[in-house]
């Protein structure tokens, strides 16, 4: 292990500060429901006890933790409010795991979309935010968790994630309201606000608040923090873990199931061309301009499974818990270089021949013309390739009679085998996961003579 | 008169802008219309429409990001030279020493910010289904407009040339290396042969024509600075003409029909 403290007089005061501006955030949110929220019917026999009182109660509670924070001078070892050990290895647990983690996303993605109206009302999206940044801020007691997170160029994920949400949410609630207006028969909210303004004022008047406020945010980001600059480049000394930037991180992660053909290039491709078709493949004529989530469950859903936990959930788990060797570690563990991880994956032609036949891999003899080689290789690697094909080019015929039959119908045969392939694609990469943990299988289809894996 | 009227009245103001202050209806059209930089909107638009609730702004933002990083991108290149003699030391100097430094950190954060708006700004079209028709098209462009952004980004974390950017730029580049068919560790590579000569080598394949090398090395600094000072932003600027061009055209913003 390593003996660097976790706690330091400047990450207690730089927490204080932290503390001090959520309660500023929470003050104003206590006032705002004093405002909004109204009474308790009775508390304990009490009546008119407002709301608000538990948001006052929390502010006063934040207060305290930002004082003892800013004004504590004694030994930082000795302070008490850091991340106790149980917490710690619960989140350990979770991060260095890929199915946990994958299944508990999925699990929060469920979740987020069955329980959308509750989640989406304003005091439940603040108490998720409050708990963000308390999760955020007792965490960066620890020392591990703050090399990483504190990484200047991390920096700018956490904005992400907190903005991601917030917009996931606001999306929620402003769906919500026009699913319910429209359930009763009302106008859309979008349909409230139909009036034509003039863009001067209306519009280039906040173009220009934003302009500044943007300005001003990049300006003391600027100077807070430093952007990042190491050693002088070397082709000599290779680091561990080497990253991709941070926007690739999901691509990279790819890398793990598939080969980098897969991964570094047919998959990115299909996932831009999977972008550009969708306002061909999408036959569905409501939800055009305004908010909606009734009216187009299956493209939003889908698109959402891909943006939230495919996309941001992966460059989350490549920047934050990808360490030395690729390993994944906990949030709050330290990244040994040694740590070991056994990877015993082994191909389906394997499974087939050796463990299931009982028999040797077919021999591929190198020197053989190509088409001696090629039928040697399909001999190996024939029910890795026949699924590979059934999936792709069988599996789309037979949705479009089960489960896709109403989306071939209305769509006809060249946008819907475009759709079904698009959805294959993506539907790899979790079935690709799923595979290799149940099994451990390396590679479904593997012909390493042509740089062939699938 | 106050100084403000004889100003407003002099031949050089009158000149530049051709209509009275912008405080009665009529002139708050004016203003929208004869304004160069001010004739990308609409004169006006449906309430719903610019709430920033509804449109989050994401699109605007990232263009005013762009901007920021064309501006601080021009002012950094007076100082950088992208050779390796000198491409970490300028970046350590403006760390350390340069008058104005910060202006690397701005480009950096802003470069950040700009690929988190691009992808809320997509978020935002795709949830108000805004791009159903008739802007299908202009969701394609935007969707280009996305991959260039990425691509601007890619190219210009080499330019520090110091470990993080060196290997980011090794790790990403090496995709090109399995390429199929233009890869020389790609799939279907030997396909591609001449009397059993391989046409793809690695000094013959993608990766070698991204990098301009078998390795990132100065080669690649140059053609990497010239796509993210030059080539990127040439094209890039012309898609996101384009694209407002076709916001205005195919209706304006999304509001429900």
């Amino acid at each position: 292990m390593h003996s660097h403290p976790d706690l330091t007089h400047g990450v207690i005061h730089g927490l204080g500060w932290l503390y001090s501006l959520l309660l500023l955030a929470n003050v104003g949110w206590t006032l705002r429901s004093y405002k909004r929220d109204g009474e308790f019917e009775s508390v304990l026999g009490f009546q008119h006890i407002p709301k608000a009182t538990i948001w006052a109660f929390y502010s006063a509670f934040l207060l305290l933790l930002a004082v003892t924070h800013l004004t504590s001078s004694s030994d930082p070892s000795q302070f008490l409010i850091r991340l106790p050990d149980w917490f710690k290895t619960i989140v350990d647990y979770i991060f260095s795991d890929a199915r946990i983690y994958f299944g508990l996303s999925m699990v929060a993605f469920v979740a987020m979309l069955w329980k959308r109206d509750f989640l989406s009302t304003d005091t439940v999206g603040w108490v998720m935010f409050n708990l963000a940044c308390l999760f955020l801020a007792i965490s960066l007691t620890d020392y591990d968790f703050r090399q990483i997170v504190g990484k200047p160029d991390n920096v700018p994920i956490v904005g992400m994630l907190f903005l991601v949400g917030y917009f996931t949410w606001l999306y929620f609630k402003k769906a919500g309201d026009n699913d319910r207006r429209m359930a009763e028969g009302r106008p859309l909210a979008e349909k409230e606000l139909k009036d034509e303004v003039l863009v001067w004022p209306d519009l280039v008047y906040s173009e220009m608040v934003c302009m500044l406020l943007l300005s001003a945010l990049l300006i003391v980001w600027g100077v807070l923090l430093q952007a990042p600059l190491e050693e002088p480049g070397s082709a000599v000394k290779t680091p561990n873990p080497s990253k991709a930037p941070w926007y690739f991180l999901g691509l990279q992660e790819m890398l793990v199931y598939f080969d980098p053909w897969l991964a570094g290039i047919v998959l990115p491709l299909m996932i831009m061309q999977g972008l550009m078709a969708i306002p061909y493949i999408d036959f569905n004529k409501k939800g055009n301009g305004y908010y909606c989530y009734n009216d187009r469950k299956f493209s939003v859903i889908t698109f959402l499974l891909g943006f939230l936990p495919l996309w941001v959930g992966m460059i989350v788990l490549g920047t934050f818990v990808r360490g030395p060797n690729w390993n994944m570690f906990g949030l709050y563990e330290f990244w040994d270089v040694h740590k070991l991880e056994v990877l015993n994956n082994v191909n389906l032609s394997e499974y087939f021949w050796v463990r299931w036949l009982g028999m040797p891999l077919p021999s591929v003899n190198s020197a053989a013309p190509f088409w001696e080689q090629a039928l040697q290789i399909f001999k190996r690697e024939g029910l890795g390739i026949l699924l590979t094909l059934g999936y792709l080019m069988i599996l789309p015929h037979l949705m479009a009679l089960t489960v896709l039959r109403k989306f071939y119908i209305r769509m006809g045969v060249i946008r819907y085998m475009v759709l079904a392939n698009l959805i294959l694609f993506m539907a790899l990469l979790p079935i690709k996961m799923v595979l290799r943990w149940a099994f451990s299988l390396k590679y479904i289809v593997a012909i390493p003579e042509w740089f062939f894996n699938i | 008169m106050s100084i403000g009227e004889t100003i407003r009245n002099s031949q050089i103001w009158r000149s530049i802008f051709r209509h009275p202050a912008p405080t009665d209806r009529r002139n708050r059209a004016v203003v929208v219309l004869t304004n160069f930089f001010l004739h990308l909107h609409p004169v006006s638009a449906k309430k719903g429409g610019i709430e920033l609730s509804y449109t989050w702004c994401m699109g605007g933002v990232t263009f005013f990001l762009f901007l920021v990083e064309a501006l601080t991108g021009v002012l950094l290149m007076f100082y950088y030279r992208p050779t390796l003699e000198w491409a970490f030391t300028d970046i350590r100097a403006l760390r350390d020493v340069t008058t104005l430094g910060i202006m690397r950190e701005i480009h950096r954060w802003g470069a950040h910010a700009m690929v988190i708006t691009v992808w809320l700004h997509m978020y935002r079209v795709f949830l108000t289904g805004s791009y159903k028709p008739p802007r299908e098209f202009n969701w394609v462009i935007g969707v280009i407009l996305l991959v260039l952004t990425l691509l601007l980004s890619f190219t210009g974390y080499l330019l520090p040339w110091d470990q993080l950017a060196i290997w980011a730029i090794t790790v990403g580049s090496n995709m090109a290396r399995a390429h199929p068919f233009l890869g020389h560790e790609g799939p279907g590579f030997q396909l591609l042969n001449v009397g059993g000569y391989d046409l793809i080598t690695n000094a013959s394949d993608a990766r070698f024509l991204l990098l301009g090398a078998r390795n990132v090395g100065e080669e690649t600094l140059n053609r990497f600075y010239i796509l993210h000072c030059v080539a990127v932003p040439i094209v890039i600027s012309l898609l996101i003409a384009i694209h407002f061009w076709r916001v205005r055209k195919d209706g304006g913003i999304s509001q429900p029909l």
